[in-house]
């Protein structure tokens, strides 16, 4: 187990390495130069090149490679060009409201999806399963803001149940952490259907059935469990994706969370908070992978001994 | 006489098929008496399993339907009880254990969690860790307590089944039904299993039905036997009077196909089966097959960074091979035969000498060993899976010339034809896909493709192991007859002595990755001089009810 966690951790580092690699690069292959759009568009060439020596980017590219590593190292990613301030506050500023929407979103997608999944596994082929499947075919197909625009007419604009927009209250998270997860859960409800109906036809279910286990309790006790890890692995890439990719679910809900920011930051070219919010997504699955597999020798007792 | 525990009357099951209902078992009657153990016997698709599955409502809802008949436990029919009722039967009145004691333990829930389970369901939740731990006990599991926290990876087959049967018994039913208990297992755990069902029915006061395919074990446990063929009951009796006369002309041929171990005392070689004399191979001739202090060594993974434990699998393997000659590896899991199989044909790295016809292949590049593949093929033992479902047989015939480069397109076509004929199939099957073939047709298949480089050495492992067994006694024939006509050299790898026994010249016995025993198949077979060769032939049930073998019972 110590084993596992340490080689994964290394690996998680690499990644992690690779990805900073990857942004720099990018940084470079821009046709727009940092110094140009900082120092706007009056500036004097001169001005323009003392910036450039006050970011270091006359020095060697190797150098400001690892210049650039180093001060990630030490949380520092940079300065924003237009709000002038650093940029590793300005995202931990974004966090909780982002973190708080991607828990939401999860937890409705996971709910939904498990039992639709499971409900469709079980009545496999009639009508239900053919209906669920439709519905979840509809809801991984649907683009983002539709569902957001057809939320916010429904519940917020006519039944008026739920703000339009904002932040800070419960009833706030209501509507982006469904549109989130109405349509993240017609993903789980496929993988957790195809698990499943992998899963129920396994000998030991047939043991379960012979010794007369009733049939809700196989299916809950004896085949879910063995149905959940591409779930967990599922929720560890989820993680992940809405820390960076809640981008279109945010801006229509004005969710100040990190993907506003990085919406913003992009109209903006304000390439250090782009490049600050690509690491820390790239972060984000790397640690939710991580713990998708920490989580699965709980569920799966053969990966414990392996 | 009293009433039977259970009859089945005018059973007849239907499958669904796109085409409409199509009949699985016709009209199958028996009655299990107290105290008994009824055998069905039948080859693959003869019904046997079908038939356990409707006593136990347990078909698959979207394919099978029984549309007929009754099967009554005590007096009322399990057909006409609501599910609930039946539920409650399960398990508690009818036990059933299975084939795959592998994949039938849930693997994800603990030992202890999946016996008491059983108990709770049937007989209420006081005392069910203490039953379960009495359970174990029952079937001679060693250190009970710990193994009730542990999981079905962490024991081996044997004890899994035995844990299956604990489960099954825990609330002494009055019905076992056991399908193929045995069949995953190696023959000494086998007599193990079977020596622990004969002991217990008497115990636990349970009537077993028991279905199998393997006379030997027939001829070992049952009191009755009902043989099925094509979804009939072709003949039901007593058991001495089945073997000793049988009535139906099916239950003689498959009475004849049993292997029996000894059948070829005296006798130096296989059978003959052409009139070819065999090749005198010219003095000095190299072997098809030299080996010498083979070894192979499996990683074991998890350390950090390397530097894992070593395993190994095979290790001072000797011996050579002749042309025109079969020897027999034979073994139990674990014993490191297939492994062996492997490494003499470069598959896997090892360490020693194997030479190929005179050329050693130890550090040979893929290049280097190409000409040299040629001269060796290999057999496997899953006709299903060892050919690809979208090409049709004559492709997969022909692909290893493809491979190699040899003639033209519609000459391999023709070298495919001429090879299907060569193992007893029309060349006009060449077009059709191996779905459409039964499993001696594919493993026919499987030979000819080995055939087509024309090999010196064919490694056959496991190769009958799949087939039923009037089946495999004709693959068998097949072999012998290529063996006679090409001078083929086989290194034939099996778990079956009787099987050995047949197609063997010499016989090297393994295990744990050692040769323990090896020489002619005579001196082998007729003066075992290893305890272990000796365990194992005794372990080998003998298809004759009168000669039943008190294997004493070990707690694993």
């Amino acid at each position: 187990m110590v084993l596992l966690l340490a080689r994964r951790l290394t690996q998680a580092a690499l990644i992690l390495l690779g990805v900073a690699a990857i942004t720099f690069v990018l940084l470079y292959a821009l046709p727009a130069d940092p110094a140009v759009l900082l120092a706007g568009r009056n500036a004097t060439p001169q001005t323009v090149a003392n910036i450039r020596h006050q970011l270091g980017l006359d020095l060697p590219l190797p150098v400001q490679f690892w210049n650039y590593i180093v001060h990630l190292l030490q949380g520092d990613l940079g300065r924003s060009f237009n709000q002038k301030t650093a940029v590793a506050p300005l995202i931990l500023a974004r966090l909780p409201a982002t973190l708080t929407l991607m828990a939401a979103g999860i937890a409705i997608e996971v709910m939904i999806g498990l039992t639709l999944g499971v409900i469709a596994a079980v009545r496999r082929d009639g009508a239900i399963d053919r209906l669920v499947m439709t519905l979840s075919f509809v809801g991984v197909s649907t683009p983002q803001f539709l569902v957001a625009l057809l939320l916010l007419y429904v519940f917020a604009a006519t039944l008026g149940w739920f703000p339009m927009s904002g932040y800070g209250t419960p009833a706030h998270l209501v509507l982006p952490a469904f549109t989130l997860g109405i349509l993240g859960a017609g993903w789980y409800a496929r993988i957790v259907r195809s698990a499943m109906i992998d899963v129920l036809g396994q000998d030991y279910v047939r043991t379960a059935h012979a010794k007369g286990v009733p049939a809700a309790r196989v299916v809950l006790r004896h085949a879910l469990p063995n149905a959940l890890l591409p779930v967990i692995a599922m929720i560890g890439i989820d993680i992940g994706q809405f820390m960076s990719g809640a981008v279109v679910v945010e801006a229509v809900f004005g969710w100040p969370g990190i993907g506003q920011l990085a919406w913003q930051a992009i109209q903006q070219v304000d390439i250090p908070i782009i490049m600050g919010v690509t690491l820390v997504s790239a972060l984000a699955i790397v640690l939710g992978n991580l713990l998708a597999d920490l989580i699965a020798p709980f569920i799966d007792p053969r990966i414990r001994a392996g | 006489m009293t009433a039977p525990v259970l009859s089945v009357e005018g059973l007849c099951v239907d499958a669904r098929t796109p085409q409409g209902a199509r009949r699985v078992l016709h009209d199958v009657s028996f009655a299990l008496n107290a105290g008994e153990t009824l055998c069905l016997a039948g080859e693959s698709g003869s019904g046997k399993s079908v038939t356990s599955l409707a006593i136990m409502r347990l078909l698959a809802k979207s394919s099978l339907r029984v549309a007929a008949g009754a099967i009554k436990l005590g007096g009322q029919d399990l057909l006409a009880l609501p599910e609930s009722a039946m539920r409650r039967l399960r398990g508690g009145d009818v036990a059933m254990i299975f084939q795959e004691p592998m994949t039938s333990l849930n693997p994800v829930m603990s030992i202890g969690a999946q016996l008491t389970e059983a108990i709770r369901i049937h007989q209420g939740a006081q005392d069910a860790p203490a039953r379960a731990r009495d359970m174990l006990d029952a079937v001679r599991i060693t250190d009970p307590a710990r193994r009730l926290a542990q999981f079905p990876h962490e024991l081996s087959g044997g004890m899994r089944q035995r844990v299956m049967i604990a489960m099954a018994l825990s609330c002494r039913p009055r019905v076992l039904i056991a399908d193929e208990p045995t069949t995953a297992l190696d023959v000494t755990v086998q007599a193990q299993i079977l020596t622990l069902m004969r002991e217990l029915k008497g115990e636990f006061g349970t009537s077993i039905i028991l279905i199998t395919h393997d006379m030997g074990v027939v001829a070992e446990m049952a009191d009755r036997v009902a043989i099925l063929q094509g979804g009939r009951i072709i003949e039901q009796a007593g058991v001495v009077p089945l073997f000793t006369a049988p009535r139906e002309d099916y239950t003689r041929t498959l009475l004849a196909a049993v292997p029996r171990l000894g059948a070829r005392a005296g006798e130096d070689g296989p059978p003959r089966v052409t009139t070819i004399s065999p090749p005198t191979p010219p003095p000095g001739e190299s072997p098809v097959l030299f080996v010498r202090d083979l070894a192979v060594t499996y990683r074991a993974h998890g350390k950090w960074f390397g530097g894992g434990s070593a395993l190994k699998a095979v290790d001072n393997v000797s011996f050579e091979l002749r042309r025109g000659r079969t020897l027999g590896l034979v073994g139990e899991s674990g014993s490191g035969k297939s492994t062996t199989g492997k490494a003499v044909l470069g598959l896997i790295p090892f360490a020693g000498e194997v030479a190929l016809d005179g050329v050693p292949i130890a550090g040979l590049s893929t290049r280097e060993m190409r000409p040299l593949r040629r001269k060796a093929q290999m057999i496997f033992q899953d006709p299903y899976a060892s050919l690809d479902p979208r090409m049709p047989v004559a492709a997969a015939i022909a692909e290893p010339l493809a491979i190699h480069g040899i003639g033209t397109a519609s000459e391999r076509r023709e070298r495919a034809a001429e090879l299907l004929r060569r193992v007893g199939l029309s060349p006009d099957h060449g077009s059709r896909y191996p779905h459409e073939f039964s499993g001696g047709q594919r493993q026919r298949i499987c030979i000819a493709r080995a055939l087509a480089l024309e090999p010196r050495l064919i490694v056959a492992d496991e190769s009958v192991a799949a087939l039923d067994v009037s089946v495999r006694a004709r693959v068998l024939d097949l072999m012998l007859e290529l063996q006679e006509t090409m001078g083929l050299a086989y290194l034939f790898i099996s778990h079956d002595m009787a099987v050995i026994e047949r197609m063997c010249h010499d016989v090297a016995v393994m295990r744990a990755g050692r040769i323990v025993e090896a020489g002619s198949r005579r001196a082998v077979f007729e003066a075992p001089a290893d305890a272990y060769t000796r365990e194992l032939m005794a372990a080998v049930p003998v298809p004759d009810p009168t000669r039943r073998p008190g294997v004493p019972l070990i707690p694993e």
